[in-house]
């Protein structure tokens, strides 16, 4: 009745393939932008964006990054952790050297390095498929793990073998350490997150992003019809792996504040096929919800009780939240193995014809 | 309807000078001891329709994947447009211009019609990825210029109406129509259909064999057809080349050729 196109006429190509070619579409994500730069910063207190807002974003843009792969290309991976550690390593590195540099300059070089590293570990996938490279992807996962423990000009030569970020500016504002204010970090890492989304969208819809998911759906035909699965499959580890090294780097400058070895392993990756399964593979508004289903849910499931003033022990709360997550994984998985983006994309549908389908 | 075909001027000249675009020279192909394709040699026509029949296991698909590429014969010469090879990577083979399509359906089955069809013009997009990042000012103009390339085989093979449908929701028949679409988007200069028929009703391969006719006819895209429906293959071709456990038995007009003893033999099978 509200969500339909009746009347929204496209008369060129350019309107055609637009990524919100509805007008309620626009509406909506107006309203979203304006809820996040304007409303959530006047609004969220300190707790809410630093440990909700933050986060959820950074651990959206691996989730990109790791569906970019995954997802898009169809070459699995176990290795976004490690991916994420080389941006951040090498981020702590760059303004180590550089410390005038503005660190938002430096966010983004590092991923980079990330990518070079992407690179080399996504040779295997031109001879191996599927679980196998899952596999070799694991081998990247352990030694950068190694290499952040055992080389330690990576960190400084830190007695506690931890990346400390220092206090770091960017366009006269304090932007990292702990004299950064929460919502200027917030506004840092909202517009890294909503750019990077855009241009992962306009690089999926076109040329190279075509020949990804033909890569991920019929090799053979996409070989045959000219794609080099050589470009085709090192571009796209290198894209994933620049945005999880992004990602990275943002995870440990504007939310942790320091890290060690352990903020990169092999549980973040496997956090991050989670997140890209349920959300959706192959979507990039599914990263979003994938992102928000894992880590603000249980965030507002712990918070319930004491919203509603009930007198529940912590640690039982804490059960009934894995316990629900789980569940509720299993269960939109049943309903939709494609994940929360099909299922809101089916809505879509749905509501396109509501309330008269058949009419 | 069919705006942007104009009649090529292929058709017109094929009888009396024919150009030979495609030679085979003696071609072998055996994976191990399995002898997939023994000594076979044939050409093919620019402009014509060449149909490639035999009984199943003859070889026909593995010349096809010799054509384009996908198999490495070990013995043998093929040259495609003057230029003489023994193999070649199946890039080399989509830039020389041989398109095909496949015996099953090997579309993109994430990807919507439109996306499938564009995904055919990829060798002629250029535009590098620093203009895709941004998809603006040259990368959208190249996209939208493809688009309307793709748009007019869209009308062509009139599948306007599931442009937007990914195409694992499609039935066989549509999908098989995508499939052509698709091959058609690169423009390509020698045209493999393996199988284009397989599996349709009777109204589904009027309809594939007006489109085959009439891509050959207006595009002036040269064609080889495996296919086992015979009356199709008869009313369709120029020539028509039978493969039997990977020999050559015949080769010639369909006419010639259905009244081969030899290839009735193959068909029928013979008393021992």
């Amino acid at each position: 009745m509200f969500y339909r196109e009746v009347g929204q006429f496209k008369t060129n190509y350019t309107a055609d393939s637009q990524v919100f070619p509805i007008l309620q579409d626009k509406v909506g994500i107006i309203a979203m932008l304006v809820i996040a730069y304007v409303i959530i910063p006047m609004a969220g207190n300190d707790f809410f964006i630093t440990t909700v807002m933050i986060p959820f974003l950074v651990f959206t843009l691996a989730t990109i990054g790791l569906n970019i792969l995954v997802g898009y290309t169809g070459q699995l991976s176990l290795g976004t952790g490690a991916f994420m550690g080389v941006g951040a390593y090498s981020c702590y590195k760059l303004t180590t050297f550089f410390p005038d540099v503005n660190i938002i300059i430096l966010v983004l070089l590092s991923g980079f390095f990330a990518a070079g590293v992407g690179i080399i570990f996504g040779l295997p996938s031109l001879r191996i498929k599927g679980f196998y490279l899952a596999v070799t992807t694991l081998a990247a996962q352990f030694f950068l793990e190694w290499a952040f423990i055992r080389i330690p000009w990576l960190y400084n030569y830190n007695d506690s073998g931890a990346i400390e970020v220092p206090q770091r500016e960017g366009f006269g504002v304090i932007l990292t350490g702990a004299a950064a204010q929460p919502v200027t970090r917030y506004l840092v890492v909202l517009s890294i997150v909503l750019v990077m989304t855009w241009i992962a969208s306009n690089i999926i819809r076109g040329r190279i992003g075509r020949s990804w998911m033909m890569i991920r759906d019929m090799d053979i035909a996409a070989e045959l019809m000219g794609v080099r699965p050589l470009y085709a499959k090192l571009s796209a580890f290198a894209v994933s792996s620049f945005y999880c090294g992004v990602a990275g780097a943002m995870f440990v400058f504007f939310w942790l504040g320091a890290a060690e070895v352990e903020s990169f392993d092999i549980n973040h990756s496997f956090l991050f096929l989670f997140m890209a399964i349920i959300g959706g593979l192959g979507s990039l508004i599914g990263c979003y919800m994938g992102a928000a289903f894992i880590w603000i849910l249980p965030i507002i499931i712990r918070a319930l009780p004491e919203a509603l003033g009930l007198d529940v022990n912590a640690a039982t709360v804490e059960h009934i939240n894995f316990m629900m997550i789980g569940g509720m994984i299993i269960f939109f998985l049943i309903v939709e193995p494609h994940g929360l983006a099909r299922l809101w994309q089916i809505a879509k549908e749905k509501l396109r014809t509501w309330p008269f389908p058949y009419s | 309807m069919n705006v942007a075909v104009k009649p090529a001027d292929t058709g017109s000249d094929r009888a009396n000078a024919p150009e030979v675009m495609l030679d085979i020279r003696n071609v072998s192909l055996s994976f191990g001891g399995v002898h997939a394709i023994k000594d076979v040699s044939f050409n093919i026509h620019k402009g014509e329709i060449r149909a490639i029949i035999g009984p199943n296991g003859a070889g026909k698909t593995s010349m096809l994947n010799v054509i384009n590429g996908f198999y490495h014969p070990q013995v043998g010469e093929i040259t495609f447009k003057g230029e003489t090879r023994t193999q070649m990577r199946p890039y080399v083979a989509a830039t020389q211009g041989i398109a095909r399509t496949f015996q099953n359906v090997a579309l993109f089955r994430g990807m919507s019609t439109l996306d499938n069809i564009m995904s055919g013009r990829t060798l002629k997009m250029h535009k590098n990825f620093f203009w895709q990042m941004l998809r603006f000012g040259p990368a959208m103009q190249e996209e939208v210029e493809h688009r309307e390339r793709v748009e007019e085989i869209i009308d062509f093979l009139e599948i306007q109406h599931i442009r937007r449908t990914p195409v694992g929701r499609l039935p066989y028949g549509l999908q098989k129509r995508v499939e052509l679409a698709r091959a058609l988007a690169m423009e390509p200069e020698l045209l493999l259909l393996d199988e284009p028929m397989a599996g349709m009703n009777l109204e589904e391969k009027e309809d594939m064999s007006r489109f085959i006719l009439d891509v050959n006819d207006q595009f002036g895209t040269t064609i080889a057809l495996i296919e086992h429906d015979m009356g199709v293959v008869m009313d369709l071709s120029t020539r028509v080349v039978v493969l039997d456990h990977g020999e050559k038995i015949a080769d010639g007009t369909p006419a010639e050729v259905s009244s081969n003893q030899d290839v009735i033999d193959a068909y029928l099978g013979v008393a021992h």
